[in-house]
């Protein structure tokens, strides 16, 4: 079977993040395989212990991310690819990405492609679903399991904390969620041996593309952390007048109604 | 110069600390209130490859380097101080003294279990009236046949009750001045007259095993004896080199694991309207932890890279030693000063760390024995 990821480096939110110039600062940032990735990487290296093949993981980001690809192959994935758009990109969003990635796949026999539900940094969820739709091929999101039998496939989804049972077919794409698996710690054997995995680096100009095919359609205005969280209110009293209070609570205070 | 980690030795940093914020971290205050070694924790550290860091693909191991595995140390003591210095023995005083000086034949049999996580290995130097001074050792090995004989008594020894072999020192005879001729042989803990027992009440690291070992007419084929049988001294003076940055970065993962709860308490306390970070008093001590934790870091890391170079690194981790675990003591210390009550609390765990760094400023050749190194080798 021949099984791919869709991986993006993120910065580690529970470390500190800085914004500074309306950019979040790279220094000192911790950078991590995006965690619903690594769900996809476990769900992936599965699928082929399970029914044979080969994992790529693949990722478009910049010189660092090789790190995250590493981590990967290091886990067991057999193959990687860095599609490094430091140079030619400067500014990109989820059009960027995905043109990227339809030229990438255009001509390789993907059976599966396993990508994460969200990234957490910007969490659009945008990718995958439209790179399948690129590709013409169905996509499913949120899983929480999945079962290939041949062509067959069953899937169990989260909705909103209920599971949705589905049934679809190969070559597919699917977007993975908490709950699919328990990704494995990357071994030290593992990681010794990632050094010697074969990483593939490419650049858009690689896949016949120029910068201006991958002009994003959207514009970052800007980008604030959110405003620190104060203290909850807690009314008392009876529950009529609690209501009240919360009604002209949320008039005069919050501004909602 | 490069002050900067290899890739494979960032994601090992990264692994191990994901998975001791995960795994270790949650039980530290049960292992330490329990006294129990966390046999289990073991076994995942064996899975994940931590047990054969710096030794070769051939016996086992990962074929990392030293660096790496004062990370991975490092990593596991930020979080417990009881299971990093289990960890820290294994690899260092079980595994490495087979990997330096053992047959082909005695690393296959002796070396891979424990390179692989299978089992584990101790290291018998310390008697009551013997350790640094391995001079004073009692315990002797007489050879029968192709056998040695051995009887006397090993204390103070981590990992026993859990080792599958222990490698003892023993006086095998005496060379030309007189002098005792002192050895090393790999004694498997299941041989006869073997009596191990662990009931030492502890101040620190009280999850991590030390036991106490009688030899009564143990015998031992002889072909175990590992490396020169001249150059026993010598041998566990090299083997101590190497454990000396093991234990280095387990204080300086105490220190780091101190500075970060007293620096995450010192922002969340508030006095006096403020929180106390933003007080001179509290600033300067934070100051100082985190200068001694990253000139300690400096340190361990040199000590480190000189022996991954081949270089002679005795001096450096005598200094590494010596330093990181004052470093670890003092960081503490101040930890709990700057938590007041809180910190004298089991909960808040930074009173735990400084009962776990005391160890480290006596184990594996006490603060007095590393000046002692430096000095002789300034060639005093």
């Amino acid at each position: 079977m021949n099984i791919y990821v869709l991986l993006k480096k993120t910065f580690d939110t529970e470390e500190k993040i800085q914004v500074s110039g309306g950019k979040i600062e790279d220094d000192g940032a911790e950078f991590i395989i995006n965690p619903y990735d690594e769900y996809a990487v476990e769900e992936a290296i599965n699928l082929r212990d399970t029914h044979g093949g080969e994992v790529t993981v693949v990722t478009v980001g910049d010189e660092e991310s090789e790190q995250q690809l590493r981590t990967a192959l290091a886990m067991g994935a057999d193959q990687a690819v860095l599609i490094n758009t430091e140079d030619d990109v400067e500014e990109g969003d989820q059009v960027t990405t995905v043109k990227i990635l339809e030229a990438f796949f255009k001509d390789k026999e993907a059976d599966i492609i396993l990508a994460g539900n969200v990234a957490i940094d910007e969490a659009s969820g945008q990718v995958g679903p439209r790179l399948a739709d690129k590709l013409d091929i169905p996509y499913v999101t949120t899983i929480t399991a999945i079962n290939i039998d041949g062509e067959t496939v069953n899937i169990e989804r989260d909705v909103e904390g209920d599971v949705e049972k589905l049934e679809t077919s190969l070559p597919l794409l699917v977007t993975c969620q908490q709950g699919l698996n328990e990704p494995r710690y990357p071994s030290l054997p593992g990681i010794m041996k990632a050094k010697k995995k074969p990483l593939e680096e490419l650049e858009i100009d690689d896949l016949d593309l120029d910068e201006d095919d991958v002009e994003p359609k959207t514009k970052t205005t800007e980008i604030y952390l959110p405003p620190e969280k104060e203290a909850g209110k807690v009314l008392e009293g009876e529950i009529d007048d609690q209501v009240k209070e919360l009604v002209s609570l949320l008039k005069s205070e919050a501004k909602v109604l | 110069m490069n002050f900067e980690l290899t890739k494979e030795q960032e994601m090992t940093r990264k692994m191990v600390r994901d998975y001791a914020e995960a795994k270790i971290k949650p039980r530290a205050i049960d292992i330490d209130v329990k006294a129990e070694f966390p046999e289990d924790i073991f076994k995942e550290l064996g899975e994940l490859g931590l047990l054969g860091i710096p030794i070769p693909e051939e016996y086992g191991g990962a074929g990392s380097d030293t660096i790496t595995y004062a990370l991975a140390v490092e990593e596991i003591g930020r979080v417990c101080g009881s299971t990093g210095l289990s960890y820290a023995a294994a690899v260092s005083l079980g595994a490495s003294p087979i990997y330096y000086f053992g047959t082909e034949e005695q690393k296959q049999e002796f070396l891979v279990p424990l390179a692989e996580g299978k089992a584990l290995g101790s290291f018998g130097l310390t008697e009551p009236n013997a350790g640094s001074d391995a001079g004073g050792t009692k315990t002797t090995a007489i050879k029968d046949g192709d056998d040695f004989i051995i009887n006397g008594e090993k204390c103070y020894i981590t990992n026993a009750s859990f080792a599958k072999q222990i490698i003892v020192t023993a006086v095998t005879g005496k060379d030309d001045r007189g002098k005792n001729i002192i050895s090393a042989i790999i004694v498997p803990t299941d041989t006869e007259g073997m009596t191990i027992s662990s009931n030492y009440d502890k101040m620190g690291v009280r999850g991590s095993d030390t036991a106490e070992i009688v030899l009564e007419d143990v015998r031992v084929p002889q072909k175990n004896l590992l490396g020169d049988p001249q150059q026993g001294f010598k041998q566990f003076l090299h083997t101590l080199d190497g454990g000396r940055i093991s234990i280095a970065a387990l204080g300086l993962g105490i220190a780091q694991g101190s500075l970060d709860k007293a620096l995450s308490y010192a922002k969340e306390r508030k006095q006096f309207g403020q929180p106390i970070s933003s007080f001179q008093a509290i600033q300067f001590k934070l100051a100082d932890i985190a200068m001694e934790v990253e000139l300690a870091r400096n340190m361990i890391m040199k000590a480190a890279w000189l022996k991954d170079q081949g270089k002679n690194f005795t001096k450096e981790a005598a200094m590494a030693k010596l330093y990181a675990t004052e470093t670890a003591f003092r960081a503490a210390n101040q930890a709990i000063q700057i938590h007041g009550g809180y910190g004298y609390m089991r909960e808040y765990e930074v009173e735990r760390f400084l009962r776990d760094a005391k160890l480290l400023e006596i184990g594996e050749g006490t603060s007095e024995i590393q000046r002692l190194v430096i000095a002789r080798q300034l060639g005093c």
